[in-house]
């Protein structure tokens, strides 16, 4: 590949990028704020809540004074956030532990359930995506709609009481708990993992095909597939060689807002699977009023939702044709 | 009038017409549904738990020996009502925000579009988690939750929309008129929206459904002894190795729903077609 081309490819990329980056923090400064303001608003606070009603002034007062609870909110805000930038966000009262202990313990779960579920839904979803936009309007592309459409309706708990009334009740194929003995062979992992990764893949499959058909959808009706057609192309080529690279912007777009929602999804499939993840640690943060920990977990979603909206936005850029040829 | 909505029914695809049916018959269950229930939801009548269909009890019976047809029944009215009133309220506040922000000065739209980026970037069900920890669960307060986590995307979109519409040159000549920004905002620009926001209330009432019974089925919805359908699920979900119906009925119940509405939406003509679809 020549040399200059990507030089200038990076010249005219890289200044881009760095504004999305720069955009990126300022929305998650901007989203700290508003998780922090939010948990300001709870009646009492930690210390109160640490020693009951009971507690004398005293032992509440000395309890503050030792978490910083009796500085004013600037200053704790600033704390906090100085606390999760250099990875120590605080202590959670109901585990009697660091939050970021707590956090290290799960977040490898999460991310190898998350990751899982990308690796079996990304083909699915492209290929399905692909062969809805290839058969435009045509009896597969109308019933793999209505499908999908009606797929990303379900609630993740039909999904998963479905999965686990097939696979574990009537074929009893698969456990149906997630939990994984920490000496288990890697197929005994994807064996306790199957359910939750297929339950968070079916979402997440249809919500990414229509995204992918749409955007094929709209790169069809240009001018150079018409052109390559009436050339003699075959379809399928023009749509792999030719549509797809230019379809690449908005298919990762529409990747990486599906993949986010798997953090969302996960709180539910978490949670009946009884997997050791991140998210089941956030609903057992809400249940018992752990707000550091709470804002912790809020702040890691938050954080990967941006992060992926930030690699959707570079890959548009690098793909995106004109950027190229300038 | 009647043949308006004739000819409006008949423009309708296969699965449009579907998920109308769907919508129907879920409004009507949550009208009269409780007067419709063979039993008091709270009793025990049954004499074993987790029974299946039975002429006595049409759906089984749940972890208590209640029967699950009567539950579904005053269930469907919480998921229905509370989720219809969050939408309304939602979608009514998005709307009114982006009227304001339409005709005001610039450094007010700056500032409430940022803010609601902000908003926006904050997965929906991490943000009514951190919510619902702090005001906890009483209806009301669910209401409120469920609305403040969907009013910025619906405020987004009417945004847009509002935007778009305030170029119009019908609008510039209003302006020119001498009208006041408030005749603008409601009497010319409103009235051009109404259609893409019925279908955007459609799909936020879907979310709302999915986020309440979600919350519930966690155990931070609806709190005993009221329950909605995801409450439902979750009280039976001891149920699960048996296949009994009383777990397996609400999840289907809200899937019928929301799906409905999801095929109803897609079927309506333009701007709903492209918007169906999860957040």
């Amino acid at each position: 590949m020549a040399g200059p081309a990507t030089r200038g490819l990076l010249a005219t990329a890289l200044p881009l990028i760095g504004k999305r980056i720069a955009s990126g923090m300022l929305t998650l400064l901007l989203v700290s704020l508003v998780v922090f303001f939010i948990a300001q608003l709870l009646p009492g606070d930690a210390a109160q809540e640490m020693l009951g009603q009971a507690a004398t002034a005293d032992a509440v007062a000395a309890l503050r004074e030792k978490f910083g609870l009796d500085r004013p909110a600037p200053e704790r805000y600033v704390r906090w956030l100085v606390g999760m930038v250099t990875g120590d966000p605080g202590y959670s009262l109901v585990a009697n532990m660091a939050v970021s202990d707590v956090i290290a313990a799960r977040l490898p779960n999460s991310l190898l359930l998350a990751a899982l579920s990308a690796l079996v839904s990304v083909p699915v979803a492209l290929t399905i995506g692909i062969l809805s936009a290839m058969h435009r309007d045509a009896r597969l592309d109308r019933g793999l709609n209505v499908a999908t459409l009606s797929m990303v309706a379900l609630p993740e708990f039909l999904v998963a009481t479905l999965a686990v009334l097939v696979f574990s009740v009537q074929l009893r194929w698969l456990p149906s708990i997630a939990l994984i003995p920490p000496d288990a062979s890697p197929w005994l992992i994807l064996r306790s993992l199957a359910m939750p990764i297929l339950t968070l893949s079916v979402i997440v499959i249809a919500q990414m095909a229509r995204m992918t058909r749409a955007a094929i959808i709209q790169q069809l009706s240009q001018p150079y597939v018409e052109m390559a057609l009436l050339k003699g192309i075959k379809p399928a080529r023009v749509v792999l060689t030719h549509v797809l690279p230019n379809a690449i912007g908005p298919i990762v777009n529409a990747m990486a807002l599906s993949l986010s929602y798997l953090l969302g999804g996960a709180i539910i499939v978490e949670t009946i699977f009884n997997y050791p993840g991140l998210a089941s640690l956030m609903v057992n943060a809400v249940t018992s009023r752990d707000m550091p920990l709470l804002q912790a977990c809020a702040m890691i979603f938050c954080t990967a939702y941006l992060l992926l909206v930030l690699i959707a936005d570079t890959v548009a850029i690098l793909a995106n044709p004109r950027l190229r040829n300038r | 009038m009647t043949n308006a909505i004739r000819s409006w029914v008949k423009a309708l695809s296969g699965s449009g017409l579907i998920g109308l049916a769907l919508v129907v018959f879920w409004l009507l269950i949550a009208i009269i549904g409780p007067f419709l229930a063979p039993y008091d939801p709270g009793a025990f009548v049954a004499h074993d738990v987790f029974a299946s269909f039975t002429g006595a009890h049409l759906l089984g019976s749940d972890y208590l020996g209640r029967d699950v047809l009567s539950r579904l029944l005053s269930g469907a009215r919480y998921s229905v009502g509370l989720a219809l009133a969050a939408a309304l309220l939602a979608s009514t506040a998005g709307i009114a925000l982006a009227l304001l922000t339409a005709v005001s000065p610039r450094w007010l739209d700056e500032g409430v579009s940022r803010f609601m980026d902000t908003l926006i970037s904050i997965p929906s069900k991490i943000f009514s988690l951190v919510l619902v920890a702090v005001v906890g669960s009483s209806l009301p307060l669910l209401l409120l939750v469920a609305s403040i986590t969907y009013m910025p995307g619906s405020f987004r979109i009417a945004r847009s929309l509002a935007v778009n519409l305030a170029q119009m040159d019908y609008v510039q000549v209003a302006r020119c008129r001498g009208e006041g920004a408030a005749y603008i905002a409601i009497r010319e620009i409103l009235p051009n929206m109404i259609h893409p926001m019925l279908a955007d209330f459609g799909l936020r009432f879907v979310f709302i459904v999915l986020l309440l019974s979600g919350l519930s089925f966690l155990g931070l919805g609806v709190q005993p002894p009221d329950a909605d359908l995801g409450s439902l699920v979750r009280e039976n979900i001891s149920g699960l190795g048996e296949a009994a119906p009383a777990i397996l009925m609400p999840a289907i119940a809200i899937a019928t729903l929301t799906v409905g509405v999801n095929l109803l939406i897609d079927a309506l003509p333009g701007r709903g077609r492209r918007m169906a679809g999860k957040e």
